[in-house]
């Protein structure tokens, strides 16, 4: 299987790095970590415009990097780079700007298209532009757009959408899951916000503090007792899920996942198409018994098994569940009060049923 | 009548010459102190800086004798042009090209300081190797401190008169420029001429002025790059 294995160590300014993760060179892997921890920095030296002497890089076989003995320099990497602020050349038309990479590659066995970017993209109405009169998320999607046109075989974006106000951020984040659906190009993805990594990210990588804390699939780690990201409170497990039938009448789509069934809102759309669920930790509730039907106005009460439980600030428990009757279905997180979990008498193990009362479809379509 | 248009043909020619050599001499080392993070970078600088403040007979006094025949660097001046720097219109391009290095310098190293780092990184990514960074980002990202260090440089060079009096001398069609002409009229009382060349000074110098203020307008764009 093809893989980025990178290793990067050193000190730049005040602040040592010392970096070293596997991760699969396909899908979006999020590098995710707090404000200071490094997540920059691995990207800049991925793509080569940070130089760290202990240092080695390779990508699908490729060698970047390999301390001192060889350096790739930026140029002869086939990285596209989309920074946190869209950074357009001024001095350029949009189509210009798009076509300074694509005209600087060449022999690439199956080039993305011209055309293809800008529809995909949504760029048709700006060719013809001054950057200076574009939006913000306007200008990032031409930032995209160019990356994407330099023919990379690895997307390296830093927090493409922090820069950005929410309605600019909501108008970019579809066009960066039909990229992640229609292009193979993995993708390192720079950002602090769980949220867009629910939605985006297919690995993880968790950094702190200039080091790698965990690396796996998105999934897991998320529902990992071990790290910190169950005990934020919007904390929340993501699901793959494929969709059984819709209901038309309510609006309602059954859609199945590892371990149970799901009611989502709306129409998730063919049988059979595969969505991502994210389900928030404080929608969860727990009980004893099943409902019976017409008992209660919650239609998800799946049946689970407890694989742990953590305290979380002062009132609160974080339970780890698996779904399943048995358990040996897909990791979930419920957030109860302390009070519950003793009146309840849960227990590591026991068999319960969850009650959830929220499920987000990311849009995925 | 001749005389003075012998003078302004002689002004002008060393006026362009000189620009033309300021830009390429001017150019690589703005790069350089743009973009260096050496130490003793601000020396140079310093250095580059200095005919700026200089009195320009102290400058012209020391290029005299830089380029006295008996000197190193004299003896291999003579062996490039074949003749002795001093009193020839060569000696005096050499010598504007020193005086007016800062005029060309500081302006292109302000304008290749101002486009910072991002853009050269971003072309980085998209393939672009050195050079090319250079010509297709930093150079037009920069023209309009180009175009201030050209036309400083052009305006510097007519107005110049120590360094010219001091390396060049008065020998018409060869070294007697506009500055020098005036002079000369002055000191014979031929005010009329002298009128004619000193309020054509003004005219120029004023559109010099003008065309930098409003070139550096439209060339602005603005300093941003998001």
């Amino acid at each position: 299987m093809s893989l980025i294995t990178a290793l990067f160590r050193g000190r730049l300014g005040g602040f040592a790095l010392d970096v070293r993760f596997d991760v699969p060179a396909r899908g979006v892997t999020a590098l995710f970590g707090p404000s200071g921890c490094g997540k920059t920095t691995v990207l800049r030296c991925v793509a080569g415009l940070t130089r760290l002497p202990d240092a080695a890089l390779r990508v699908d076989g490729d060698v970047w990097q390999d301390g001192r003995l060889r350096f790739v320099p930026p140029h002869r990497r086939p990285v596209g780079y989309v920074f946190q602020e869209a950074s357009l050349f001024p001095h350029l038309s949009v189509t210009d700007n798009l076509r300074y990479g694509q005209r600087r590659v060449r022999d690439v066995p199956h080039p993305v298209a011209f055309e293809d970017v800008v529809e995909l993209l949504g760029l048709a109405r700006l060719l013809d532009r001054p950057t200076a009169v574009l939006s913000g998320g306007e200008r990032q999607r031409v930032a995209i757009g160019r990356a994407l046109l330099s023919q990379p075989r690895l997307l390296l974006m830093d927090e493409p959408l922090s820069a950005l106000d929410r309605t600019s951020k909501d108008e970019i984040l579809p066009y960066l899951e039909r990229l992640h659906d229609r292009l193979e190009i993995p993708v390192l993805y720079v950002s602090h916000d769980i949220a867009e990594v629910e939605r985006l990210a297919d690995t993880l990588v968790l950094l702190e503090a200039g080091r790698v804390r965990a690396v796996g699939p998105l999934a897991d780690l998320l529902a990992d007792p071990v790290l910190p990201l169950a005990r934020l409170p919007e904390a929340a497990e993501v699901l793959e899920a494929e969709v059984l039938a819709v209901d038309g009448a309510y609006g309602l789509s059954t859609v199945a996942v590892s371990g149970g069934r799901l009611f989502v809102p709306g129409v998730a759309g063919e049988p059979g198409t595969r969505r991502r669920l994210r389900i928030l930790a404080a929608d969860v509730s727990l009980r004893r018994t099943p409902t019976a039907e017409g008992e209660s106005s919650i239609l998800n009460v799946l049946p689970a098994r407890i694989t742990g439980a953590e305290p979380t600030g002062d009132h609160l428990m974080t339970v780890f569940l698996a779904l399943g009757a048995d358990g040996g279905g897909a990791p979930l997180l419920a957030r109860i009060t302390r009070k519950s979990w003793d009146l309840l008498g849960l227990a590591p193990g026991q068999a319960v049923y969850a009650m959830i009362k929220g499920v987000a479809l990311l849009d995925k379509g | 009548m001749h005389a003075m248009i012998e003078a302004i043909r002689l002004t002008v020619t060393l006026a362009l010459v000189t620009t033309v050599l300021l830009m390429i001499v001017g150019t690589p080392i703005a790069w350089w102190l743009a973009r260096s993070r050496a130490w003793w970078k601000e020396i140079v600088g310093a250095v580059v800086t200095l005919p700026l403040v200089l009195p320009p007979t102290v400058l012209g006094f020391y290029l005299l004798l830089a380029f006295s025949p008996t000197s190193p660097l004299g003896q291999a001046a003579t062996a490039v042009f074949g003749h002795a720097l001093p009193f020839s219109f060569e000696g005096l391009v050499v010598a504007s090209v020193i005086y007016s290095l800062p005029f060309a310098v500081q302006p292109i190293r302000n304008a290749f300081e101002a486009i910072g780092d991002r853009p050269l990184e971003v072309a980085a990514t998209l393939r672009a190797g050195p050079w090319d960074r250079f010509l297709t980002v930093a150079v037009p990202l920069a023209r309009g401190g180009f175009l201030s260090g050209a036309v400083l440089s052009f305006a510097h060079t007519v107005g110049e008169f120590g360094v010219v009096l001091m390396i060049g001398g008065n020998i018409p069609g060869e070294t007697k420029v506009l500055s020098i002409a005036i002079y000369d009229y002055v000191e014979t009382l031929q005010w009329g001429k002298a009128h004619i060349l000193a309020g054509g000074m003004v005219v120029f110098s004023f559109l010099v002025i003008l065309t930098v203020g409003l070139a550096g307008k439209r060339l602005g764009w603005g300093r941003e790059t998001r």
